[in-house]
């Protein structure tokens, strides 16, 4: 046991701080923090800087594109980059979902395609996977791909699907075989989002933001050579692909919800707050959780480098994420008092707090809601019976 | 940056989890709970199976204490190696513990700086007059280090409670597995000891409060184990009870929150044992975590198993009773949190 960086490690570290450093503005550490999503424009140059800088794709083996280097550097990167509050890579799908699969099942011309616009930014993936008879019962899919030569011909909805807006590609999920059942006869394939029959809608959220979507898909032609893994063998691609969606987030959770910790320590401060006994106490309870979460990846992250899988004990990293950071941007917008209810101009911030209190209320549905990530670790993790 | 036990470690983790299961099957630790708590033979044990020796660092204590927790080793171990060995220095020839509490003192660090018990000067040495309070293990010890007020400071002196028996006052307690009592010292010959009573105390804090923290894990699992062996096996309307989302999901919460505490323990036994700037926070933010895992787990544990839980028979109790006892020691969740918040926001 050794929480200090070995001498590669520091010297990584070292350099991605003198990076940051210089890259970033002179006046980053003072300004007001970004209301809202993101800014898409601004997302994509800061990727392409990363990116240049062989900062995209850590993990990622170096004939991809990658810097093939151990997840300790990529906590590393996670951990340097939240404590300046840089922005995050563009591709949150393509970098921790739609790449690693490509990477385990993909042919080899789907690697060329795909995985370097991933790494720069050109590429943008959305996600494909829920429907709206499909949600946490995943193998339900019923979006159908009929093979028709050398296409399959795809009809149906998907739901929920952050980015399509602005997305080139889609990892979707389909049935490919008429009539079969749960995880049997599905079929995952990379459609091209600017192919006829596309089409996306935006749905507006709680926050008033257009994040994720409706794409429908309407005899929407895909080449064979799109299918990842087998036809019919879908589920298994998709299970890698969640894997990844729940393995690697953790540690970029966890360096999100630093960033918020520091941001609700600067509120306390400002308010006056920060000297009210009550507040103080429930404020130290969040660090406990933040401190918590941050130990727990780290525990996670030695037996993945040790063994090749992450401990069970990973597995509870997002789970208990969503549920603090609810509990800190509800803290935050209390704070505020009466002022808490104004979201733009004369708010605090700018109605930065009320944005992200209320988007953390979808943390606990996305990417695998708080029942199921339960029935998860009480089945697996517990051995506990099914409850189904 | 590595955050595992290292082979050796583990060895000794096994080594110590077999000797525990073969020496306190859990009827064994009831006997002695509802007894008078004494095991005589224990000490010689742990000592020969070298627990009490002061080569051990302390991510090897931390293994033990994990253990001892899981077991519920109803022995005067932490008392020793913990709070007065530390203070006394070389390996205990008896089992000692410190007595800090008293009506001027009720933590660690008040009695760095004032306490009630007072030493007078005789001609032939030291004398203490107070009532020590909260003693761990006081009924079990031989040796006390007793932090006393000498003149405008404190000192550390040792009592030899073996000599001077009727200073020793057991009291009813809650965790028949760690009890403590009072030292009603009258006038009782003491010696002095070399040491500065500040930083010792501080350090016996710290060190301490991370064994404690890995010891709440042990104690979280077992309780945690306890349920689950429960819900797997229990059937009510014509299904194990695990099978209920109401049962599992508290049990998922209960491993959530042990996984957390786990990993918080390890880090503060770490960095304790390394003397890292970080340890005040780490100690601090571990017993916080560790009170809730323990206690709350114990509490979901107690829920899970229902009437059976509830019964004195059932050995989850004692569990309890140990995860409340370490939650209250020298504090409480809350002023830890006080300390973690001056430390945040000044």
């Amino acid at each position: 046991m050794d929480f200090r960086d070995s001498p590669d490690e520091a010297a990584f570290r070292a350099d991605l701080r003198a990076w940051l450093a210089a890259e970033l503005p002179d006046d980053w550490a003072d300004r007001e923090p970004h209301v809202g999503r993101w800014d898409f424009a601004a997302a994509k140059r800061w990727t392409r800087a990363l990116f240049d800088a062989g900062y995209a794709g850590l993990t990622w083996p170096k004939e991809y594109g990658g810097a093939g280097l151990s997840p300790n550097h990529q906590a590393i990167y996670l951990e340097e980059t939240a404590r300046v509050d840089a922005p995050d890579h563009v591709g949150v799908i393509g970098l921790g979902m739609a790449g690693p699969t490509i990477i385990a099942h993909g042919t080899p011309e789907q690697k060329a395609a795909h995985l370097r616009g991933i790494l720069s930014g050109d590429t943008i993936f959305c996600q494909g996977f829920s429907e709206p008879g499909s949600g946490s019962d995943l193998a339900s899919v019923r979006t159908r791909a009929e093979r028709d030569g050398a296409d399959f011909v795809v009809n149906g909805q998907k739901v929920w699907s952050s980015y399509a807006h602005v997305a080139d590609f889609c990892i979707l999920l389909t049935r490919s075989e008429a009539g079969s059942q749960k995880h049997r006869g599905l079929t995952y394939l990379l459609v091209d989002m600017h192919t006829p029959g596309v089409e996306v809608r935006p749905l507006r959220q709680i926050t008033g933001d257009p994040e994720f979507n409706e794409v429908f898909f309407t005899d929407v032609r895909v080449p064979v050579s799109s299918v990842v893994g087998e036809v019919g063998g879908g589920w298994q691609v998709a299970m890698t692909t969640l894997l990844h969606e729940r393995g690697t987030l953790g540690f970029a959770l966890t360096a999100r919800l630093e960033a918020l910790f520091g941001r609700l320590v600067t509120t306390a401060r400002k308010t006056g707050a920060a000297t009210d006994p009550l507040v103080r106490d429930r404020i130290a309870d969040l660090y406990v959780d933040l401190q918590g979460l941050r130990f727990t990846n780290y525990r996670a992250l030695t037996a993945l480098v040790r063994t090749g899988v992450p401990g069970p004990e990973g597995s509870v990293a997002k789970l208990h994420w969503s549920e603090a950071n609810q509990r800190l941007t509800a803290l935050a917008v209390e704070l505020l008092g009466p002022e808490g209810q104004l979201s733009g101009e004369g708010g605090f911030w700018g109605g930065y707090w009320q944005y992200q209190q209320l988007r953390s209320r979808g943390n606990t549905i996305e990417a695998g809601t708080s029942e199921i990530l339960r029935n998860i670790v009480a089945e697996r993790v517990l051995g506990l019976p099914r409850s189904r | 940056m590595d955050f595992a036990f290292s082979e050796e470690q583990d060895m000794l983790r096994a080594a110590a989890k077999d000797w525990l299961a073969d020496r306190y099957p859990a009827d064994r630790v009831a006997a002695l709970a509802d007894g008078d708590g004494r095991d005589p033979g224990v000490w010689r044990e742990l000592t020969e199976l070298g627990w009490l020796d002061p080569e051990l660092d302390l991510l090897e204590l931390a293994v033990l204490a994990e253990e001892a927790g899981y077991a519920l080793l109803p022995a005067p171990w932490f008392s020793s190696v913990a709070l007065a060995a530390p203070v006394l220095g070389g390996p205990p020839a008896v089992p000692p513990t410190l007595a800090w509490i008293d009506d001027a003192a009720g933590s660690l660090r008040e009695a760095a700086g004032t306490v009630a018990v007072r030493c007078d000067h005789a001609v032939d040495g030291c004398r203490l007059t107070g009532v020590k309070r909260a003693v761990p293990d006081a009924a079990y010890a031989e040796a006390a280090v007793v932090v006393a007020q000498d003149h405008d400071r404190v000192a550390l002196y040792r009592v030899e409670l073996a000599a001077h028996p009727e200073t020793v006052h057991p009291l009813t307690v809650v965790d028949g597995t760690r009890r403590i009592g009072e030292l009603r010292l009258d006038g009782t010959p003491a010696e002095r000891l070399d040491v500065d009573p500040g930083p010792a105390l501080a350090a016996v804090r710290r060190r301490a409060l991370a064994l404690l923290a890995c010891e709440a894990a042990g104690v979280a699992q077992r309780a945690l184990d306890l349920a689950v062996e429960h819900a797997r096996s229990r059937t009510q309307f014509d299904r194990p009870i695990g099978s209920y989302q109401g049962v599992s999901h508290r049990l998922a919460d209960a491993y959530t929150a042990l996984a957390l505490a786990r990993s918080l323990a390890y880090r503060a036994a770490w960095c304790v044992a390394t003397d890292d700037p970080a340890a005040e926070e780490a100690v601090s933010s571990a017993a916080v975590a560790a009170a809730r895992a323990s206690v709350g787990g114990c509490e979901s544990a107690i829920q899970a198993l229902g009437g059976i839980g509830f019964t004195w028979d059932h050995p989850l109790h004692r569990y309890y009773k140990r995860a409340q006892w370490i939650a209250a020691f020298d504090g409480s969740p809350s002023r830890h949190r006080a300390d973690l918040a001056a430390l945040i926001l000044g």
